[in-house]
């Protein structure tokens, strides 16, 4: 099913159009890519694996993995990376894909090699920003990004960042802050942007090869290389991993807040940390159910304003608990989690299945760095920024890739260009991880003031600069300091509500006692979208961890340009527990209920290597037998040798030796390989067209 | 194990010195493998395409390739193991008259030998190769009993067999030196250890002259290294290796097949030869390879490239392996010098090998040793190396 209103993102679609899908006509709109076109129509299995038949779909929807391979027009192609046209004929991929038969070569011209000054490779907040430092010097540069906009997983956030406002548009949407940073990168005139262009090696020879627009090969040989990858998602080993509806946080909130499509109807999300918290939250943006977030640690990794909106609106979040298994013949229908002990072992009895359609992996990420590796290998001028270099929030990837934009532009030459220090240290507080939690300081006394509910240290200070008053403190030498409300004389709070509205936590409400001293107008902020809460309803007050405080009047619902899609309801609360209160539930959500007896899968079917369906346990074997050399697993096995390259299992297979007790220092990693992505030889052959008949 | 004598240490645990090791294990010895590197393989064996022919037109490598078709082609049977054998025939191309003269040339010592190649025309080689590009065919070879393998199966099936055999292997242990008595080998000794033993073989691949070094031989071995790539699978359409030796800029031949997987592999030769050990990708590769190869068989066009490397040939100044005994120091032997066709020639040489120092030769083995001996007067290069 499409979306067809969004509490933030707006929804403009152009005129329809036909394709097929196995014989089937469909309907599509400009822009979606295949795997969102199938999903609007309820389409998750793409294909079957040629090895075992199993079905296939989408996991990491970025381009990274080939497991949404299906066929259009005759040859094969990612779903989730090609843009579906007008009549275009798609098949499922079952089995391995027939070669299209071409009788006279395509016309073929010398392969384009050029120079330039700088490449930026990725156009996520890191390479934007360094493309605009290099764009102020006028340095001529190249970004290159594989997606069909700028923007990286900018475009995927609907939530304000945070972040220091000064420095990194704090308290702004990401998809408002890619637009933005667009605008500035096409206002260079000497930055030149390639869309759709796809990176596929960093030779030895100092060259850069690209796909440009998706359809010619052209070599690039910059002076300087900046690697802006970003990062990939984190996989996980639990049976069931590989079926259609388990897929990642990242590819989730592609499907849904790219591609407009309600990708689930229920959804369980894996791991705690802010990637599966604001994923939570942005399928209940989205209208979607979400049925619980487990996560192993006794709390959640994230910022503990993410884990309380979620909490607020009413998704269990099990901690000390794992997935044991995603359950299903064709897809997910339910997941099996359990209770873990200190070594993170499932404890029997504590299985619960609960009935779900989807699973979110949102485990962590890794740096997709592999670019920089060569580039350093090979001597390369390099440099490298954001998720590339370091897992972190978009605010510090902006940070990161402001520095190497003028580090790029000094080791050009380009005099009088400085690295503010402020800059460095910013970078590095940007990239803190939370801090220190506080007990809450008493609230405050007066008519009229806000509540901060935000007690844990985290990089952010939109608050403290919105207020006319100055009355929201934050050290200005460290944004990581907790907020605090202090009213000084003279000065009171004025009950403008821009503090609650401009909170990336939705972490501060304002109580007002000045109409009625019983009874507070407390104002929440509200980003489900306007038309879900009226005024006269009765709602469900909730603390800021989202326990009940019974039922409320709402007594107004604001809407305002200025406040940006984030709507303010005011509701009539008791003064006990006025200052208590930090969002709203608007209906009793059914506690989601565990079948009655756990589903247990059968089989040791969980899946080392998705591309080639190398199961964990033909290669935990091998490691019992003494295998130490990654790449003798892949000889023997063929795990990494499929369309990914190993991005997905090296790192799984990194965890199983340390899950069997042998040392990394005793492992030889895989041997990196080009290339990056597969791509036709007709286009490595300076050949336009791939001339099927 | 340091303490123990053997009877024979290999060095390298690649395409030469793993089936070595099975067959020298297989006649009774005491047999240890010592490579630098992590695992069976992992030289230039991993880098091989797994083309397996027997037409070639020095006797030696007739009689060897011969062999190891047999060795690959009934392994499956004899040890269960799939190594991805398949019997698929090799098709040399010719589209100038230049081609079909050289290949035509051939045939007649290929003949002599009695192995089944023959000269088809541009209809009857359409039938076997219905994807090759008609325009300007003029014909080619089809030599139906050759084949090719997964280098990588087939050489970690060969290490499984000879450990099962007895054979030591030792992994990640650079050899420092090889100890002499009097004129003959006594030990080898690596970074780890010292291994007592009368014989050892140098099956170092492309590092076979630092091996020599060792005992103060020059062996007159030099890498030069070759690129190569896979790419995605597809449903199976091409059943023999199609080799093109048309010279062009960069590259004097290249060659490709469809994998048992499905995977087109593919390899070129570089004309000037990249000498050294150089394997780090370079950007030339995939546009001269790619080119040729939708050229040469339009139907190329959409198959996506999945992987490309490079790997090492040791070349010797005849492009024919040095096999045989060292004069100058008793149980010293070389099996070296490859020059790219390790996994074709490995398995044969290995029963050669074992028959060598169990002092079983029969007369064929006179005969291929005396054309590969490291001692023999080097002439001009094989028409088809």
């Amino acid at each position: 099913m499409r979306l067809n209103h969004h509490p933030i993102l707006p929804i403009d679609r152009e005129e329809r159009f036909r394709f097929t899908f196995n014989g089937q006509k469909l309907d599509a709109y400009p822009g979606e890519t295949i795997a969102a076109a199938l999903f609007a129509h309820g389409i998750r299995t793409f294909g079957y694996h040629p090895r075992d038949g199993s079905p296939q779909g989408i996991y990491c929807a970025n381009g990274q993995c080939a497991q949404c391979l299906v066929i259009a027009d005759g040859k094969p192609v990612k779903a989730c990376m090609t843009l579906v046209r007008p009549g275009m004929r798609v098949d499922p991929a079952d089995g391995l894909p027939e070669l299209p038969r071409v009788s006279v070569p395509p016309p073929m011209k010398e392969v384009e090699r050029i120079r330039v000054p700088a490449l930026v490779i990725g156009g996520g907040p890191a390479g934007m920003s360094a493309a605009i430092e290099l764009g102020a010097t006028g340095i001529r540069t190249l970004l290159v990004d594989d997606k069909h906009r700028l923007g990286g997983k900018l475009v995927l956030q609907t939530h304000r960042f945070f972040g220091s406002r000064d420095a990194v548009y704090a308290g702004t949407r990401g998809i408002d802050i890619a637009t933005r940073l667009d605008r500035e990168v096409r206002a260079q005139p000497s930055v030149e942007v390639w869309l759709n262009s796809t990176a596929l090696a960093v030779y030895s020879d100092h060259v850069v090869g690209v796909l440009r627009a998706g359809r010619e090969y052209v070599l690039v040989a910059p002076e300087v290389l900046l690697v802006a990858c970003g990062a990939r998602e984190r996989s996980l080993l639990f049976k069931g991993n590989t079926l259609p509806g388990v897929y990642g946080a990242g590819a989730f909130q592609t499907l849904v807040n790219r591609d407009l499509v309600r990708a689930a109807d229920r959804l369980f999300i894996v791991g705690g940390g802010n990637v599966g918290l604001i994923a939570g939250y942005h399928a209940l943006q989205a209208g979607i159910e979400v049925v619980g977030l487990v996560e192993a640690l006794p709390e959640c990794g994230g910022y503990k304003v993410h884990r309380d909106k979620l909490a607020r609106l009413g998704v269990p979040i099990y901690t000390s608990h794992t997935i044991l298994s995603a359950n299903g013949h064709d897809g997910v229908e339910s997941v099996t989690i359990a209770q873990v002990d200190e070594r993170f072992r499932p404890v029997p009895g504590t299985e619960k299945t609960f009935p779900c359609d989807t699973v979110l992996v949102a485990v962590g990420l890794d740096p997709a760095d592999e670019f920089y590796r060569k580039a350093h290998e090979f001597g390369m001028r390099a440099f490298v920024a954001g998720d590339a270099q370091e897992i972190a929030e978009a605010s510090a990837a902006i940070f990161s890739g402001r520095i190497a934009g003028r580090r790029i532009a000094q080791a050009l030459g380009q005099p009088g260009v400085e690295i503010p220090l402020e800059w460095e240290r910013m970078a590095e507080i940007l990239k803190s991880k939370p801090g220190q939690r506080g007990a809450p300081p008493p609230p405050p006394v007066g008519d009229v003031f806000p509540v901060l509910h935000c007690h844990e240290e985290i990089p952010c200070n939109p608050c403290a600069s919105v207020c006319p008053q100055g009355l929201i403190r934050i050290d200005p030498e460290d944004i990581r300091r907790r907020p605090q409300y202090v009213p000084t004389g003279g000065n009171a709070c004025l009950g403008c509500e821009r503090c609650v509205v401009v909170c990336p936590g939705l972490a501060i409400t304002l109580v007002d006692f000045r109409r009625d001293q019983q009874n507070a107008t407390v104002t929440v902020p509200f980003e489900l979208g306007a038309e879900a809460v009226r005024e006269g309803d009765r709602v469900t007050a909730v603390d800021v961890a989202g326990e009940d405080l019974g039922p409320v009047a709402v007594t107004g619902v604001r809407t305002s340009p200025r406040n940006d899609r984030t709507v303010l309801v005011k509701l009539l609360v008791p003064r006990r527990v006025a200052t208590c209160v930090a969002g709203i539930r608007l209906r009793a959500r059914p506690q989601p209920a565990a079948l009655p007896r756990p589903v247990e899968r059968l089989g040791d079917d969980e899946i080392l290597c998705r591309c080639e369906r190398v199961t964990v346990g033909e290669v935990r074997a091998l490691i019992r037998r003494g295998f130490r050399d990654m790449n003798e697993i892949k000889a023997v096995t063929r795990a990494g040798m499929g369309a990914c390259g190993g991005k997905t299992c090296g790192p799984l297979l990194r965890r199983l030796f340390r899950e069997e007790g042998i040392p990394l220092e005793e492992v030889t990693d895989y041997v990196p390989r080009p290339l990056f992505m597969e791509a036709p030889l007709a286009l490595f052959a300076g050949a336009e067209e791939t001339g099927d008949e | 194990m340091g303490d123990g004598a053997y009877d024979v240490v290999i060095i390298g645990a690649g395409s030469v010195g793993t089936p070595a090791a099975l067959f020298l294990a297989q006649a009774g010895l005491d047999v240890l493998v010592l490579d630098r590197l992590p695992s069976v393989g992992q030289g230039s064996n991993k880098a091989a395409i797994g083309g397996i022919r027997a037409t070639h037109s020095d006797p030696a490598k007739i009689r060897l390739a011969q062999r190891t078709i047999e060795i690959l082609a009934s392994w499956e049977e004899t040890h269960g193991q799939d190594i991805e054998w398949r019997s698929g025939g090799y098709v040399f191309v010719a589209y100038t008259p230049r081609e079909e003269r050289i290949l035509k040339d051939l045939l007649v010592v290929q003949h002599a030998y009695g192995l089944g190649i023959e000269w088809l025309d541009a209809k009857a080689l359409l039938e076997i190769v219905p994807d090759l590009n008609p325009r300007g065919l003029i014909g080619g070879t089809y030599s139906p009993g050759d084949g090719h393998c997964s280098p990588l199966l087939a050489c970690h099936a060969f290490y499984d067999e000879a450990r099962r055999k007895g054979a030591s292997f030792r992994f990640g242990e650079q050899v420092t030196g090889i100890e002499l008595r009097e004129g003959r080998v006594r030990a080898v000794r690596s970074n780890e250890d010292c291994y007592e033993t009368p014989v050892v073989i140098n099956a170092a691949g492309p590092w076979a002259r630092a091996v020599g070094n060792l005992v103060g031989l020059d062996h007159p071995v030099q890498p030069d290294s070759h690129e190569a790539g896979v790419t995605e699978p597809v449903t199976h359409f091409l059943d023999p290796m199609v080799v093109d030796i048309r010279p062009a800029p960069g590259s004097s031949n290249y060659y490709f097949h469809q994998l048992a997987s499905g995977q087109i592999a593919f390899c070129i030769t570089p004309q000037p030869p990249i000498v050294g050990e150089d394997c780090r990708e370079t950007s030339g590769f995939l546009p001269m390879v790619a080119r040729r190869m939708v050229d040469l068989m339009p139907r190329l066009a959409n198959l996506r490239v999945r992987r490309t490397w490079r790997g090492l040939y040791p070349m010797t100044p005849d492009g024919s392996p040095l096999v045989g005994w060292a004069q100058e120091i008793e149980g010293y032997a070389m099996a070296i010098g490859m020059c790219g066709q390790g996994v074709m020639l490995g398995p044969g040489l290995g029963e050669l090998l074992a028959r060598m120092i169990t002092g079983t030769l029969v007369p064929e083995d006179q005969e291929v040793l005396g054309i590969l001996s490291p001692y023999r007067e080097f002439a001009a290069q094989e028409a088809l190396r």
